[in-house]
């Protein structure tokens, strides 16, 4: 009912601007033309100005009731190279955003037709073209050189001590397997998927896989460098790190990587922000389906005590899918071949650490 | 046809005057019917209108989902009953479910970006003014003009048929990456609906295909006398960029959609590789899903070029007639055009930083993507000087230039920010994207259709718009885009991520539910302004106020040379010849110089 209301007011307001539209047409008429022009003229200059003014207070406003909801410091090393960057950026688009503004519409309100003005015949003028090609050039070529600084930084490879994370995206949530005591990932293949014991598909023949253990959160120590070694099993996702400030896509058969330091642990964050319901959350970031809005997956930054008892309970994945009778022997000793785990083709190991 | 042949062919003229050269009184004969005056007509101003009324009822469409789904975002816990009623069980107790979200959001992209802000505006415009402005009966081909249309409203049936299909339209995001668009299991979207959205996608690059080599042979081959290509209007230079842009990337695009199809029906794999869905590991192996968005992007980034570079010729006109100036730097507005022309197929792997491409490569597209920033500077920058001393006349055409130079700015400076690839890592895919591309070709290109519409509606229907609606329909545009858009600049930095169905159960990302639902109800306000619009529009072609003088703006280029209402032809008598470059307004102590009169004696002296 309220609904059919709505639509009625809706619809009674627009023959209303209609009639009195229609009505000031003719008014308009009766006026003549130039007249009339000249009026809505001053008007619309008028609002012009006034948008100028109300836009620029707007601006202010908005960041002022806004930038609290942002965490504004980043949580990573590499993140705060980030940050600076876009600091950089936004003082210096800030600068042409609000001069170019102020001129555009200060120039309309200036130059309103008026009787009697002759505008000016102003066809080109190098010197003016040149300079602002110029001037503009150049600021580019500093953001740029910052920039390229900054992202060769960060694309560059892990450093050796680096912990090593494998994350894997599927519809809709995230896998996440750690290499165990050995450091190191075992062998997989899409085609040992096993929704109930298997989920990224590890070969059990590969010794590297004994201790491998999977994880419902990600666990970060504090300070230290971690390697995302980053797939996925079927559509394409993406692995969004907002308070890392780090992002990057889950592509089906093509291992993507992506390293930083976090540098704040959960517990920090939550006294930083005042929230104590804060956590670092993983969110996809590529549209991959219905359920796209809801594959989060959570990480932890601790220090480095609290890491070690919390991996010390996981349970090998191995273990998981050969219960009790087979759990027996020792694997994480046994010491496999190079040659046995290196390069079976079609057999991706994502076992970089190593190779 | 030789433009010789075409200057004085007095074949094709139907004006009242047309009976002095018809003698044997078959003056009508190529009026014909309705069908072929109205339905397949060959008049290039009659196709225009046929793209305009196809793109606006396309846009209501594409804006109406707009407001669907952000009446999810905005009001996640209410239930609306009426979109039961109109969605079905794809909106089960009055709350949209994620796959019909996802479906309305695909669509409105993909209705936006391709039915409206591409053969919506280009189509309309192109064919109206090339033929109008260089002084041509017609286009090279009137007939392939006329198949490119209906090749869009082919397009447009099909894409319009996918909406009903039981599994419903695309739904895997307007640009429909594999393997989710490859893969009916991976996406309900992905079924019919997909191969529904690839025939119609492959119709509409028919139809581009068509009209872009004919605007690129009839700006080459069938200007007026005295017409060189620098005394063009920069409207001409602006349509002749887009066609070339379209002719070289859209079969490129093409070329990705028919892979794609193989993946689907012809077993092949060309994007996929090691997958496990539903259950089942598929035996695709060695393809590569990034290979799709290298095809996708080199389309899908001159693309956004396509849409922006007609307004921005259009709107470089409609600021020189209505400052009474010589818009400032022609050769530099030509120059920087075809700068962001050749820079426009260099540029597309900016869209795929995260997507872990060599960082080494993705340096090179850093700098070049921000290269872009200069031309479009300069072309800034000439926009305000153009404006700067002048006599200026707020018609409504006027305004939404301005408002389409602000935005542009807007826009165009968080270009800056995502050009450079590691600002882009935090970014990516965020809310600052959306508010990004909304501002700077959604929002600047709507603004460029929207004066030129109302800037050449007394040449199209030989009536006028009604000023008070647009002037009302202005001001609730350009207050509603930046209060939508701008804060979600915020709401990017934050990294919320877009093609979201809820946040709620986001710790980082819940506390923006006020400022959705904020936006939620601007977008609703500037949906019934935009509906207003369209009221004005058809009503006016019927009501409007009936323009009594062939020169409404008192501008100098041709199209306002024609009688008030043209027939097919254009002129009456033979085709104006063309002495001086568009922008004469105040020069020599006159309003303005069309460009028919010559040179005077002092002129030419200063010429040479």
């Amino acid at each position: 009912m309220s609904g059919y209301l709505a639509v009625l007011v809706v619809v009674l307001i627009f023959v209303v601007i209609f009639q009195i539209a229609k009505a000031s047409e003719y008014v308009s008429i009766l006026k003549g033309e130039k007249k009339a022009r000249q009026q809505t003229n001053r008007v619309n200059g008028f609002l012009l100005i006034i948008f100028l003014i109300l836009g620029l207070v707007g601006v202010y406003y908005c960041n002022d009731i806004l930038k609290s909801k942002i965490i504004m410091e980043a949580a990573s090393e590499q993140g705060r190279g980030i940050d600076q960057m876009i600091m950089t950026t936004l003082i210096i688009t800030g600068i042409v955003f609000v001069i170019t503004q102020i001129l555009l519409f200060w120039f309309a309100f200036k130059y309103q037709e008026k009787e009697g003005r002759q505008a000016f015949y102003f066809p080109h003028n190098n010197k003016l073209e040149l300079i602002w090609t110029v001037i503009p050039a150049i600021a580019l070529t500093i953001l740029v050189a910052f920039g390229l600084r900054h992202w060769f930084r960060i694309t560059s490879d892990a450093p050796k001590d680096a912990m090593v994370v494998e994350i894997t995206g599927k519809q809709f949530n995230w896998l996440i397997r750690y290499p165990g005591k050995d450091g190191q990932l075992g062998r997989k293949f899409f085609k040992n998927i096993n929704d109930a014991n298997n989920p990224v598909g590890q070969d059990w023949e590969d010794q590297l896989n004994k201790d491998d253990y999977m994880a419902t959160e990600m666990h970060l120590v504090v300070n230290k460098p971690v390697k995302l070694i980053i797939g996925s099993r079927d559509v394409i996702h993406d692995v969004g790190l907002s308070h890392f400030r780090m992002k990057m896509d889950a592509v089906p058969g093509i291992p993507t990587t992506l390293w930083f330091t976090p540098d704040v642990t959960t517990a920090k964050m939550r006294e930083k922000t005042g929230n104590p319901d804060f956590v670092y959350e993983i969110s996809c970031d590529q549209m991959c389906g219905a359920g796209h809005y809801s594959m989060k997956a959570n990480i932890v930054v601790e220090t480095q005590a609290e890491y070690d008892a919390w991996a010390a309970k996981q349970v090998a994945q191995y273990a998981v899918a050969h219960p009790a009778p087979a759990a027996a022997p020792a694997t994480p000793t046994a010491e496999t071949p190079a040659a046995d785990t290196a390069h079976q083709e079609k057999v991706v190991a994502v076992n970089e650490a190593k190779h | 046809m030789s433009n010789e042949a075409t200057l004085h062919s007095q074949e094709v003229i139907h004006g009242a005057h047309a009976h002095d050269h018809d003698h044997d009184g078959h003056d009508h004969h190529h009026e014909g019917n309705f069908i072929s005056k109205y339905v397949f007509s060959l008049d290039h101003k009659t196709i225009a209108k046929q793209f305009l009324i196809t793109g606006i009822i396309w846009a209501i469409i594409g804006a109406f989902f707009s407001v669907l789904f952000r009446l999810q975002l905005g009001f996640p816990d209410a239930t609306f009953p009426w979109l039961e009623s109109i969605l079905g069980h794809w909106a089960k107790g009055g709350r949209i479910t994620p796959e019909a979200y996802y479906a309305l959001v695909t669509m409105h992209g993909t209705i936006l970006v391709f039915f409206v802000l591409t053969a919506g505006l280009s189509g309309t415009f192109s064919n109206l003014l090339i033929p109008l402005q260089v002084g041509a009966r017609d286009m090279a081909s009137p007939l392939m003009n006329c198949m490119s249309y209906w090749a869009f409203f082919l397009a447009s049936v099909v894409m319009m048929s996918s909406l009903f299909v039981q599994t419903g339209p695309a739904s895997g995001g307007w640009t429909a990456y594999p393997p989710l668009s490859a893969l009916g299991d991976a996406s309900i979207g992905s079924k019919i609906g997909m191969d529904l959205w690839l025939i119609s996608m492959a119709l509409f690059v028919v139809s581009q295909l068509l009209g872009g080599l004919n605007y690129i042979s009839t700006i080459l081959n069938m200007r007026t006398k005295g017409m060189t290509m620098t005394k063009m209007p920069l409207t001409i230079w602006s349509f002749f960029f887009t066609a070339v842009l379209g002719v070289l990337s859209f079969p490129v695009l093409l070329s990705g959609f028919i892979l794609l199809l193989f993946d689907r029906h012809g077993g092949t794999s060309f994007y996929l590789s090691e997958l496990f869905v539903a259950g089942k590991a598929l035996s695709n192996e060695g393809g590569s899903a990034i290979l799709y968005q290298h095809l996708f992007w080199f389309l899908g980034h001159p693309e956004v070029y396509i849409i922006i570079l007609p307004a921005m010729g259009m709107v470089s006109e409609i600021l020189a007639v209505n400052s009474r100036k010589p818009i400032f730097g022609y050769l530099a507005m030509v120059g920087s055009m075809f700068a962001i022309v050749i820079l426009a197929f260099l540029v597309w792997a900016h869209h795929m930083f995260v997507t872990g491409l060599n960082p080494f490569l993705g340096a090179f597209f850093v700098l070049l993507t921000l290269l872009i920033a200069v031309p479009s500077a300069i072309k800034v920058f000439n926009w305000i000087t153009t404006i700067w001393r002048g006599n200026l006349r707020f018609t409504p055409g006027m305004l939404f230039s301005i408002g389409f130079v602000s935005t542009f700015i807007s826009g165009g400076l968080t270009g800056i920010w995502l050009g450079n690839s590691s600002i882009d890592i935090h970014l990516h895919d965020t809310y600052f994207v959306i508010a990004h591309f909304h501002i700077v070709m959604g929002v600047s290109a709507f603004f460029g259709t929207f004066a030129g519409v109302y800037h050449w509606y007394p040449k199209l229907f030989g009536r006028y718009l009604n000023n008070t609606i647009a002037y009302i329909h202005f001001w609730i545009t350009l207050i509603g885009a930046y209060l939508i858009f701008w804060p979600m600049h915020y709401e990017g930095m934050a990294g919320m991520p877009r093609r979201y169905y809820d946040y709620s159960s986001w710790e980082s990302f819940k506390q923006f539910n006020d400022l959705n639902h904020f936006i939620s109800v601007v977008v609703i306000v500037v949906f019934a302004a935009q509906l207003m619009f369209v009221c004005n529009f058809f009503y006016s072609i019927f009501k409007g106020r009936k323009v009594t003088t062939t020169n409404p703006w008192d501008s100098t280029t041709l199209e306002w040379t024609t009688p008030i209402n043209p027939g097919h032809g254009n002129w009456v008598g033979e085709i104006p010849e063309v002495y001086r470059w568009p922008y004469d307004y105040s020069k020599n102590g006159k309003d303005f110089i069309p460009q028919t009169v010559p040179l005077s004696p002092d002129e030419e002296k200063e010429s040479h």
